[in-house]
């Protein structure tokens, strides 16, 4: 081991309560940045999700639409105009929005329902672990998720209730397709849908629009920009990123995530900063010593920021081996905590800054060293 | 005539500020010659540490000139100053100021490392240092399992493991018994003798004026008298 690594090592070993005192205030900081950003990462991914399972090219939107769960309604006269574009293979039309399921021991509970034919490439439930999608067609068929079961009082496919006083029977059931709003989905066919929302025949949410293999995506979307009224016309990719906006930003939902990370950090950097000062006047004996013998400013401040990468280096290892823990017991519940690698190295370089910049105040502490005070015994 | 190894010319040394200030060195000069072991003998508050510092590279002078091995040191900045200490200066402090956290070896293996030399050739150099201290054995104890007098020969070995010229010793025996500050001097005697350095010891200890080659006698910032031994040994002891 390199001599500079030794000394630094032990310079930061030699006090252990002070030791486990940074060690813990980083792998507290570190893990609350992970939860936070993690959080802010599956938000981010829930609030896209049907976006990101429904087969389209593009989507007929209303105008103004904010979010995949706006309220906003189309004319199902458009899909006709829109198959009228030549380009287009097909219009499918799909329904969403918020009802009441009857809980089978009493009582009610909101649920947002999806409805679209299951015949056609539409936006229908996945991660199938029961059921499959034909039984969809049978009546009164829903699917719902097994996250949600004791909220909706069911526990098994054949189990029935009610929505708006009409029959409902779990007919498949998913895994993982969890609501951010925590309100369960319930997906059925658009009809059954527009039943179960009291809506009109003639009302649809949106389009999925599927374009000819080669066809100009662009060109067709300005043709049904020109064709249709009071509409607007998003690839998948624009619709994900409004969506993202008007939840994680017009709410304020991801400030408050961001917030709670910054907080972290500031926490963290604070905690470090103090133990390496307090460590290193604990040491500025020896650090005279080591202006006297004739070392570099460097090599001081090589000591002193190997000191803070060492501690970055296990408490981002304690950090990471906690966040792993609660990333598999978040998995199957309704806001999983994710992580991905390039949040796990975000997460590295995060530390070793806030320790790096933690070892500022000591290093300041170490120029201001009189190599003279050597002789003062 | 050896030119000197390290030179201090006509030194002024103001210290403080304002009416606090005081003058702490008035015109001192002073040249270290190779193979020469030199007392600088003082009391307290004469100036002998303050001449350390000028002629260690850690103070820079209100006026007058430092040169080592022959270089001026005037406008030289903090990482020259500290190369050149680095380089050419071996320090030895009364308290020792070994690194507790390290063994013997490694205190002695630090005054190399700073100098960026590998640890290939650093060991094998740490190693005989220790050995020519007599402490070879005892090269895995850290500083808590040594005597004084044992630390004071690590301390030693740090001095002198990167071949410095000069060396700086100040008050080497103060916290040592009589039976270790003799090994001290004696080891120091013979690193100025056999090796060609300059050794400058800073002390109040009398019992080892038989040690020095030269004793120079300092008070109220002024040199008094600077004297071959056993010459020099008579002036201090008629002034005691």
């Amino acid at each position: 081991m390199p001599l500079i690594v030794k000394l630094a090592s032990r310079n930061l070993l030699q006090d252990r309560v002070r030791f486990v005192a940074t060690i813990v205030g980083i792998v507290f900081s570190i893990v609350l940045v992970t939860i936070q950003m993690g959080l802010f990462l599956s938000f981010e991914r829930m609030v896209t999700t049907m976006i990101d399972h429904a087969s389209a090219d593009l989507w007929i939107v209303p105008l103004g639409t904010k979010c995949f769960e706006d309220p906003s309604l189309l004319d199902e006269q458009d899909k006709a105009q829109a198959l009228s574009v030549h380009g287009v293979t097909g219009a499918i039309p799909v329904l969403i929005g918020f009802t009441q399921w009857a809980v089978p021991g009493g009582g009610s509970t909101p649920v947002f329902v999806i409805g679209s034919n299951e015949t056609t490439p539409g936006l229908h439930p996945w991660n199938l672990v029961k059921g499959d999608l034909a039984t969809l067609a049978e009546p009164h068929a829903v699917a719902i998720d097994r996250t949600y079961f004791s909220r909706l009082g069911v526990t098994q496919i054949g189990d029935s209730t009610q929505i708006r006083e009409q029959k409902v029977e779990v007919a498949a059931i998913t895994n993982g397709i969890r609501s951010f709003t925590t309100t369960p989905y319930v997906f059925t066919s658009l009809e059954r849908a527009q039943g179960y929302m009291a809506s009109t025949p003639d009302r649809v949410s949106y389009f999925l629009v599927h374009v000819a293999p080669g066809a100009d995506i662009a060109t067709i979307r300005k043709q049904l920009l020109a064709r249709l009224s009071k509409v607007e016309v998003l690839t998948p990719d624009e619709f994900r990123s409004r969506s993202r906006e008007f939840w994680l930003f017009g709410t304020g939902a991801g400030a408050a995530l961001f917030a709670g990370a910054l907080l972290g950090t500031i926490v963290g950097t604070v905690i470090v900063a103090q133990t390496l000062y307090s460590s290193t006047k604990d040491h500025l004996s020896e650090f005279v010593t080591l202006r006297a013998i004739g070392s570099s400013s460097l090599y001081i401040h090589k000591v002193i920021i190997l000191q803070a990468l060492l501690s970055a280096v296990i408490g981002f290892a304690l950090a990471a081996g906690i966040a792993l823990v609660i990333v598999v017991t978040t998995a199957d519940t309704a806001l999983p905590i994710v992580m991905t690698p390039i949040l796990t190295l975000g997460l590295f370089v995060l530390t070793v800054l806030m320790c790096i910049a933690s070892a500022i105040a000591a290093i300041v502490q170490v120029l201001r060293i009189d190599p003279a005070m050597a002789f003062r015994s | 005539m050896t030119p000197p190894l390290i030179e201090a010319i006509d030194i002024m040394q103001r210290l403080g500020k304002g009416a606090g200030q005081v003058q702490a060195l008035k015109g001192v000069s002073l040249a270290l010659a190779g193979g020469e072991l030199t007392l600088l003998m003082g009391p307290s508050g004469s100036g002998k540490t303050t001449l350390l510092s000028i002629l260690g590279c850690m103070l820079t002078p209100t006026e007058g000139t430092v040169r080592i091995l022959g270089r001026s040191t005037a406008g030289a900045g903090p990482g020259v100053l500290a190369k050149l200490r680095r380089d050419h200066i071996g320090f030895i402090f009364q308290s020792y100021r070994l690194f507790p956290t390290l063994s013997a070896l490694d205190n002695v293996r630090l005054a190399l490392d700073v100098r960026g030399e590998p640890a290939e050739t650093a060991i094998p150099k740490a190693k005989d240092a220790l050995q020519a201290v007599g402490l070879a054995r005892k090269q895995n104890a850290y500083p808590y399992e040594l005597s004084g007098g044992e630390q004071q020969r690590v301390a030693i070995a740090r001095a002198t493991v990167g071949n410095p010229p000069v060396i700086l010793a100040d008050e080497p025996t103060g916290a040592l018994d009589g039976e270790n500050g003799h090994i001290v001097m004696d080891i120091l005697a013979q690193i100025a003798k056999y090796q060609s350095r300059g050794v400058l010891v800073v002390t109040h200890d009398p019992r080892i004026v038989s040690f020095a080659d030269r004793i120079v006698q300092i008070e109220d910032g002024r040199i008094l008298s600077e004297a071959p031994v056993p010459l020099a040994a008579l002036s201090y002891a008629s002034t005691r």
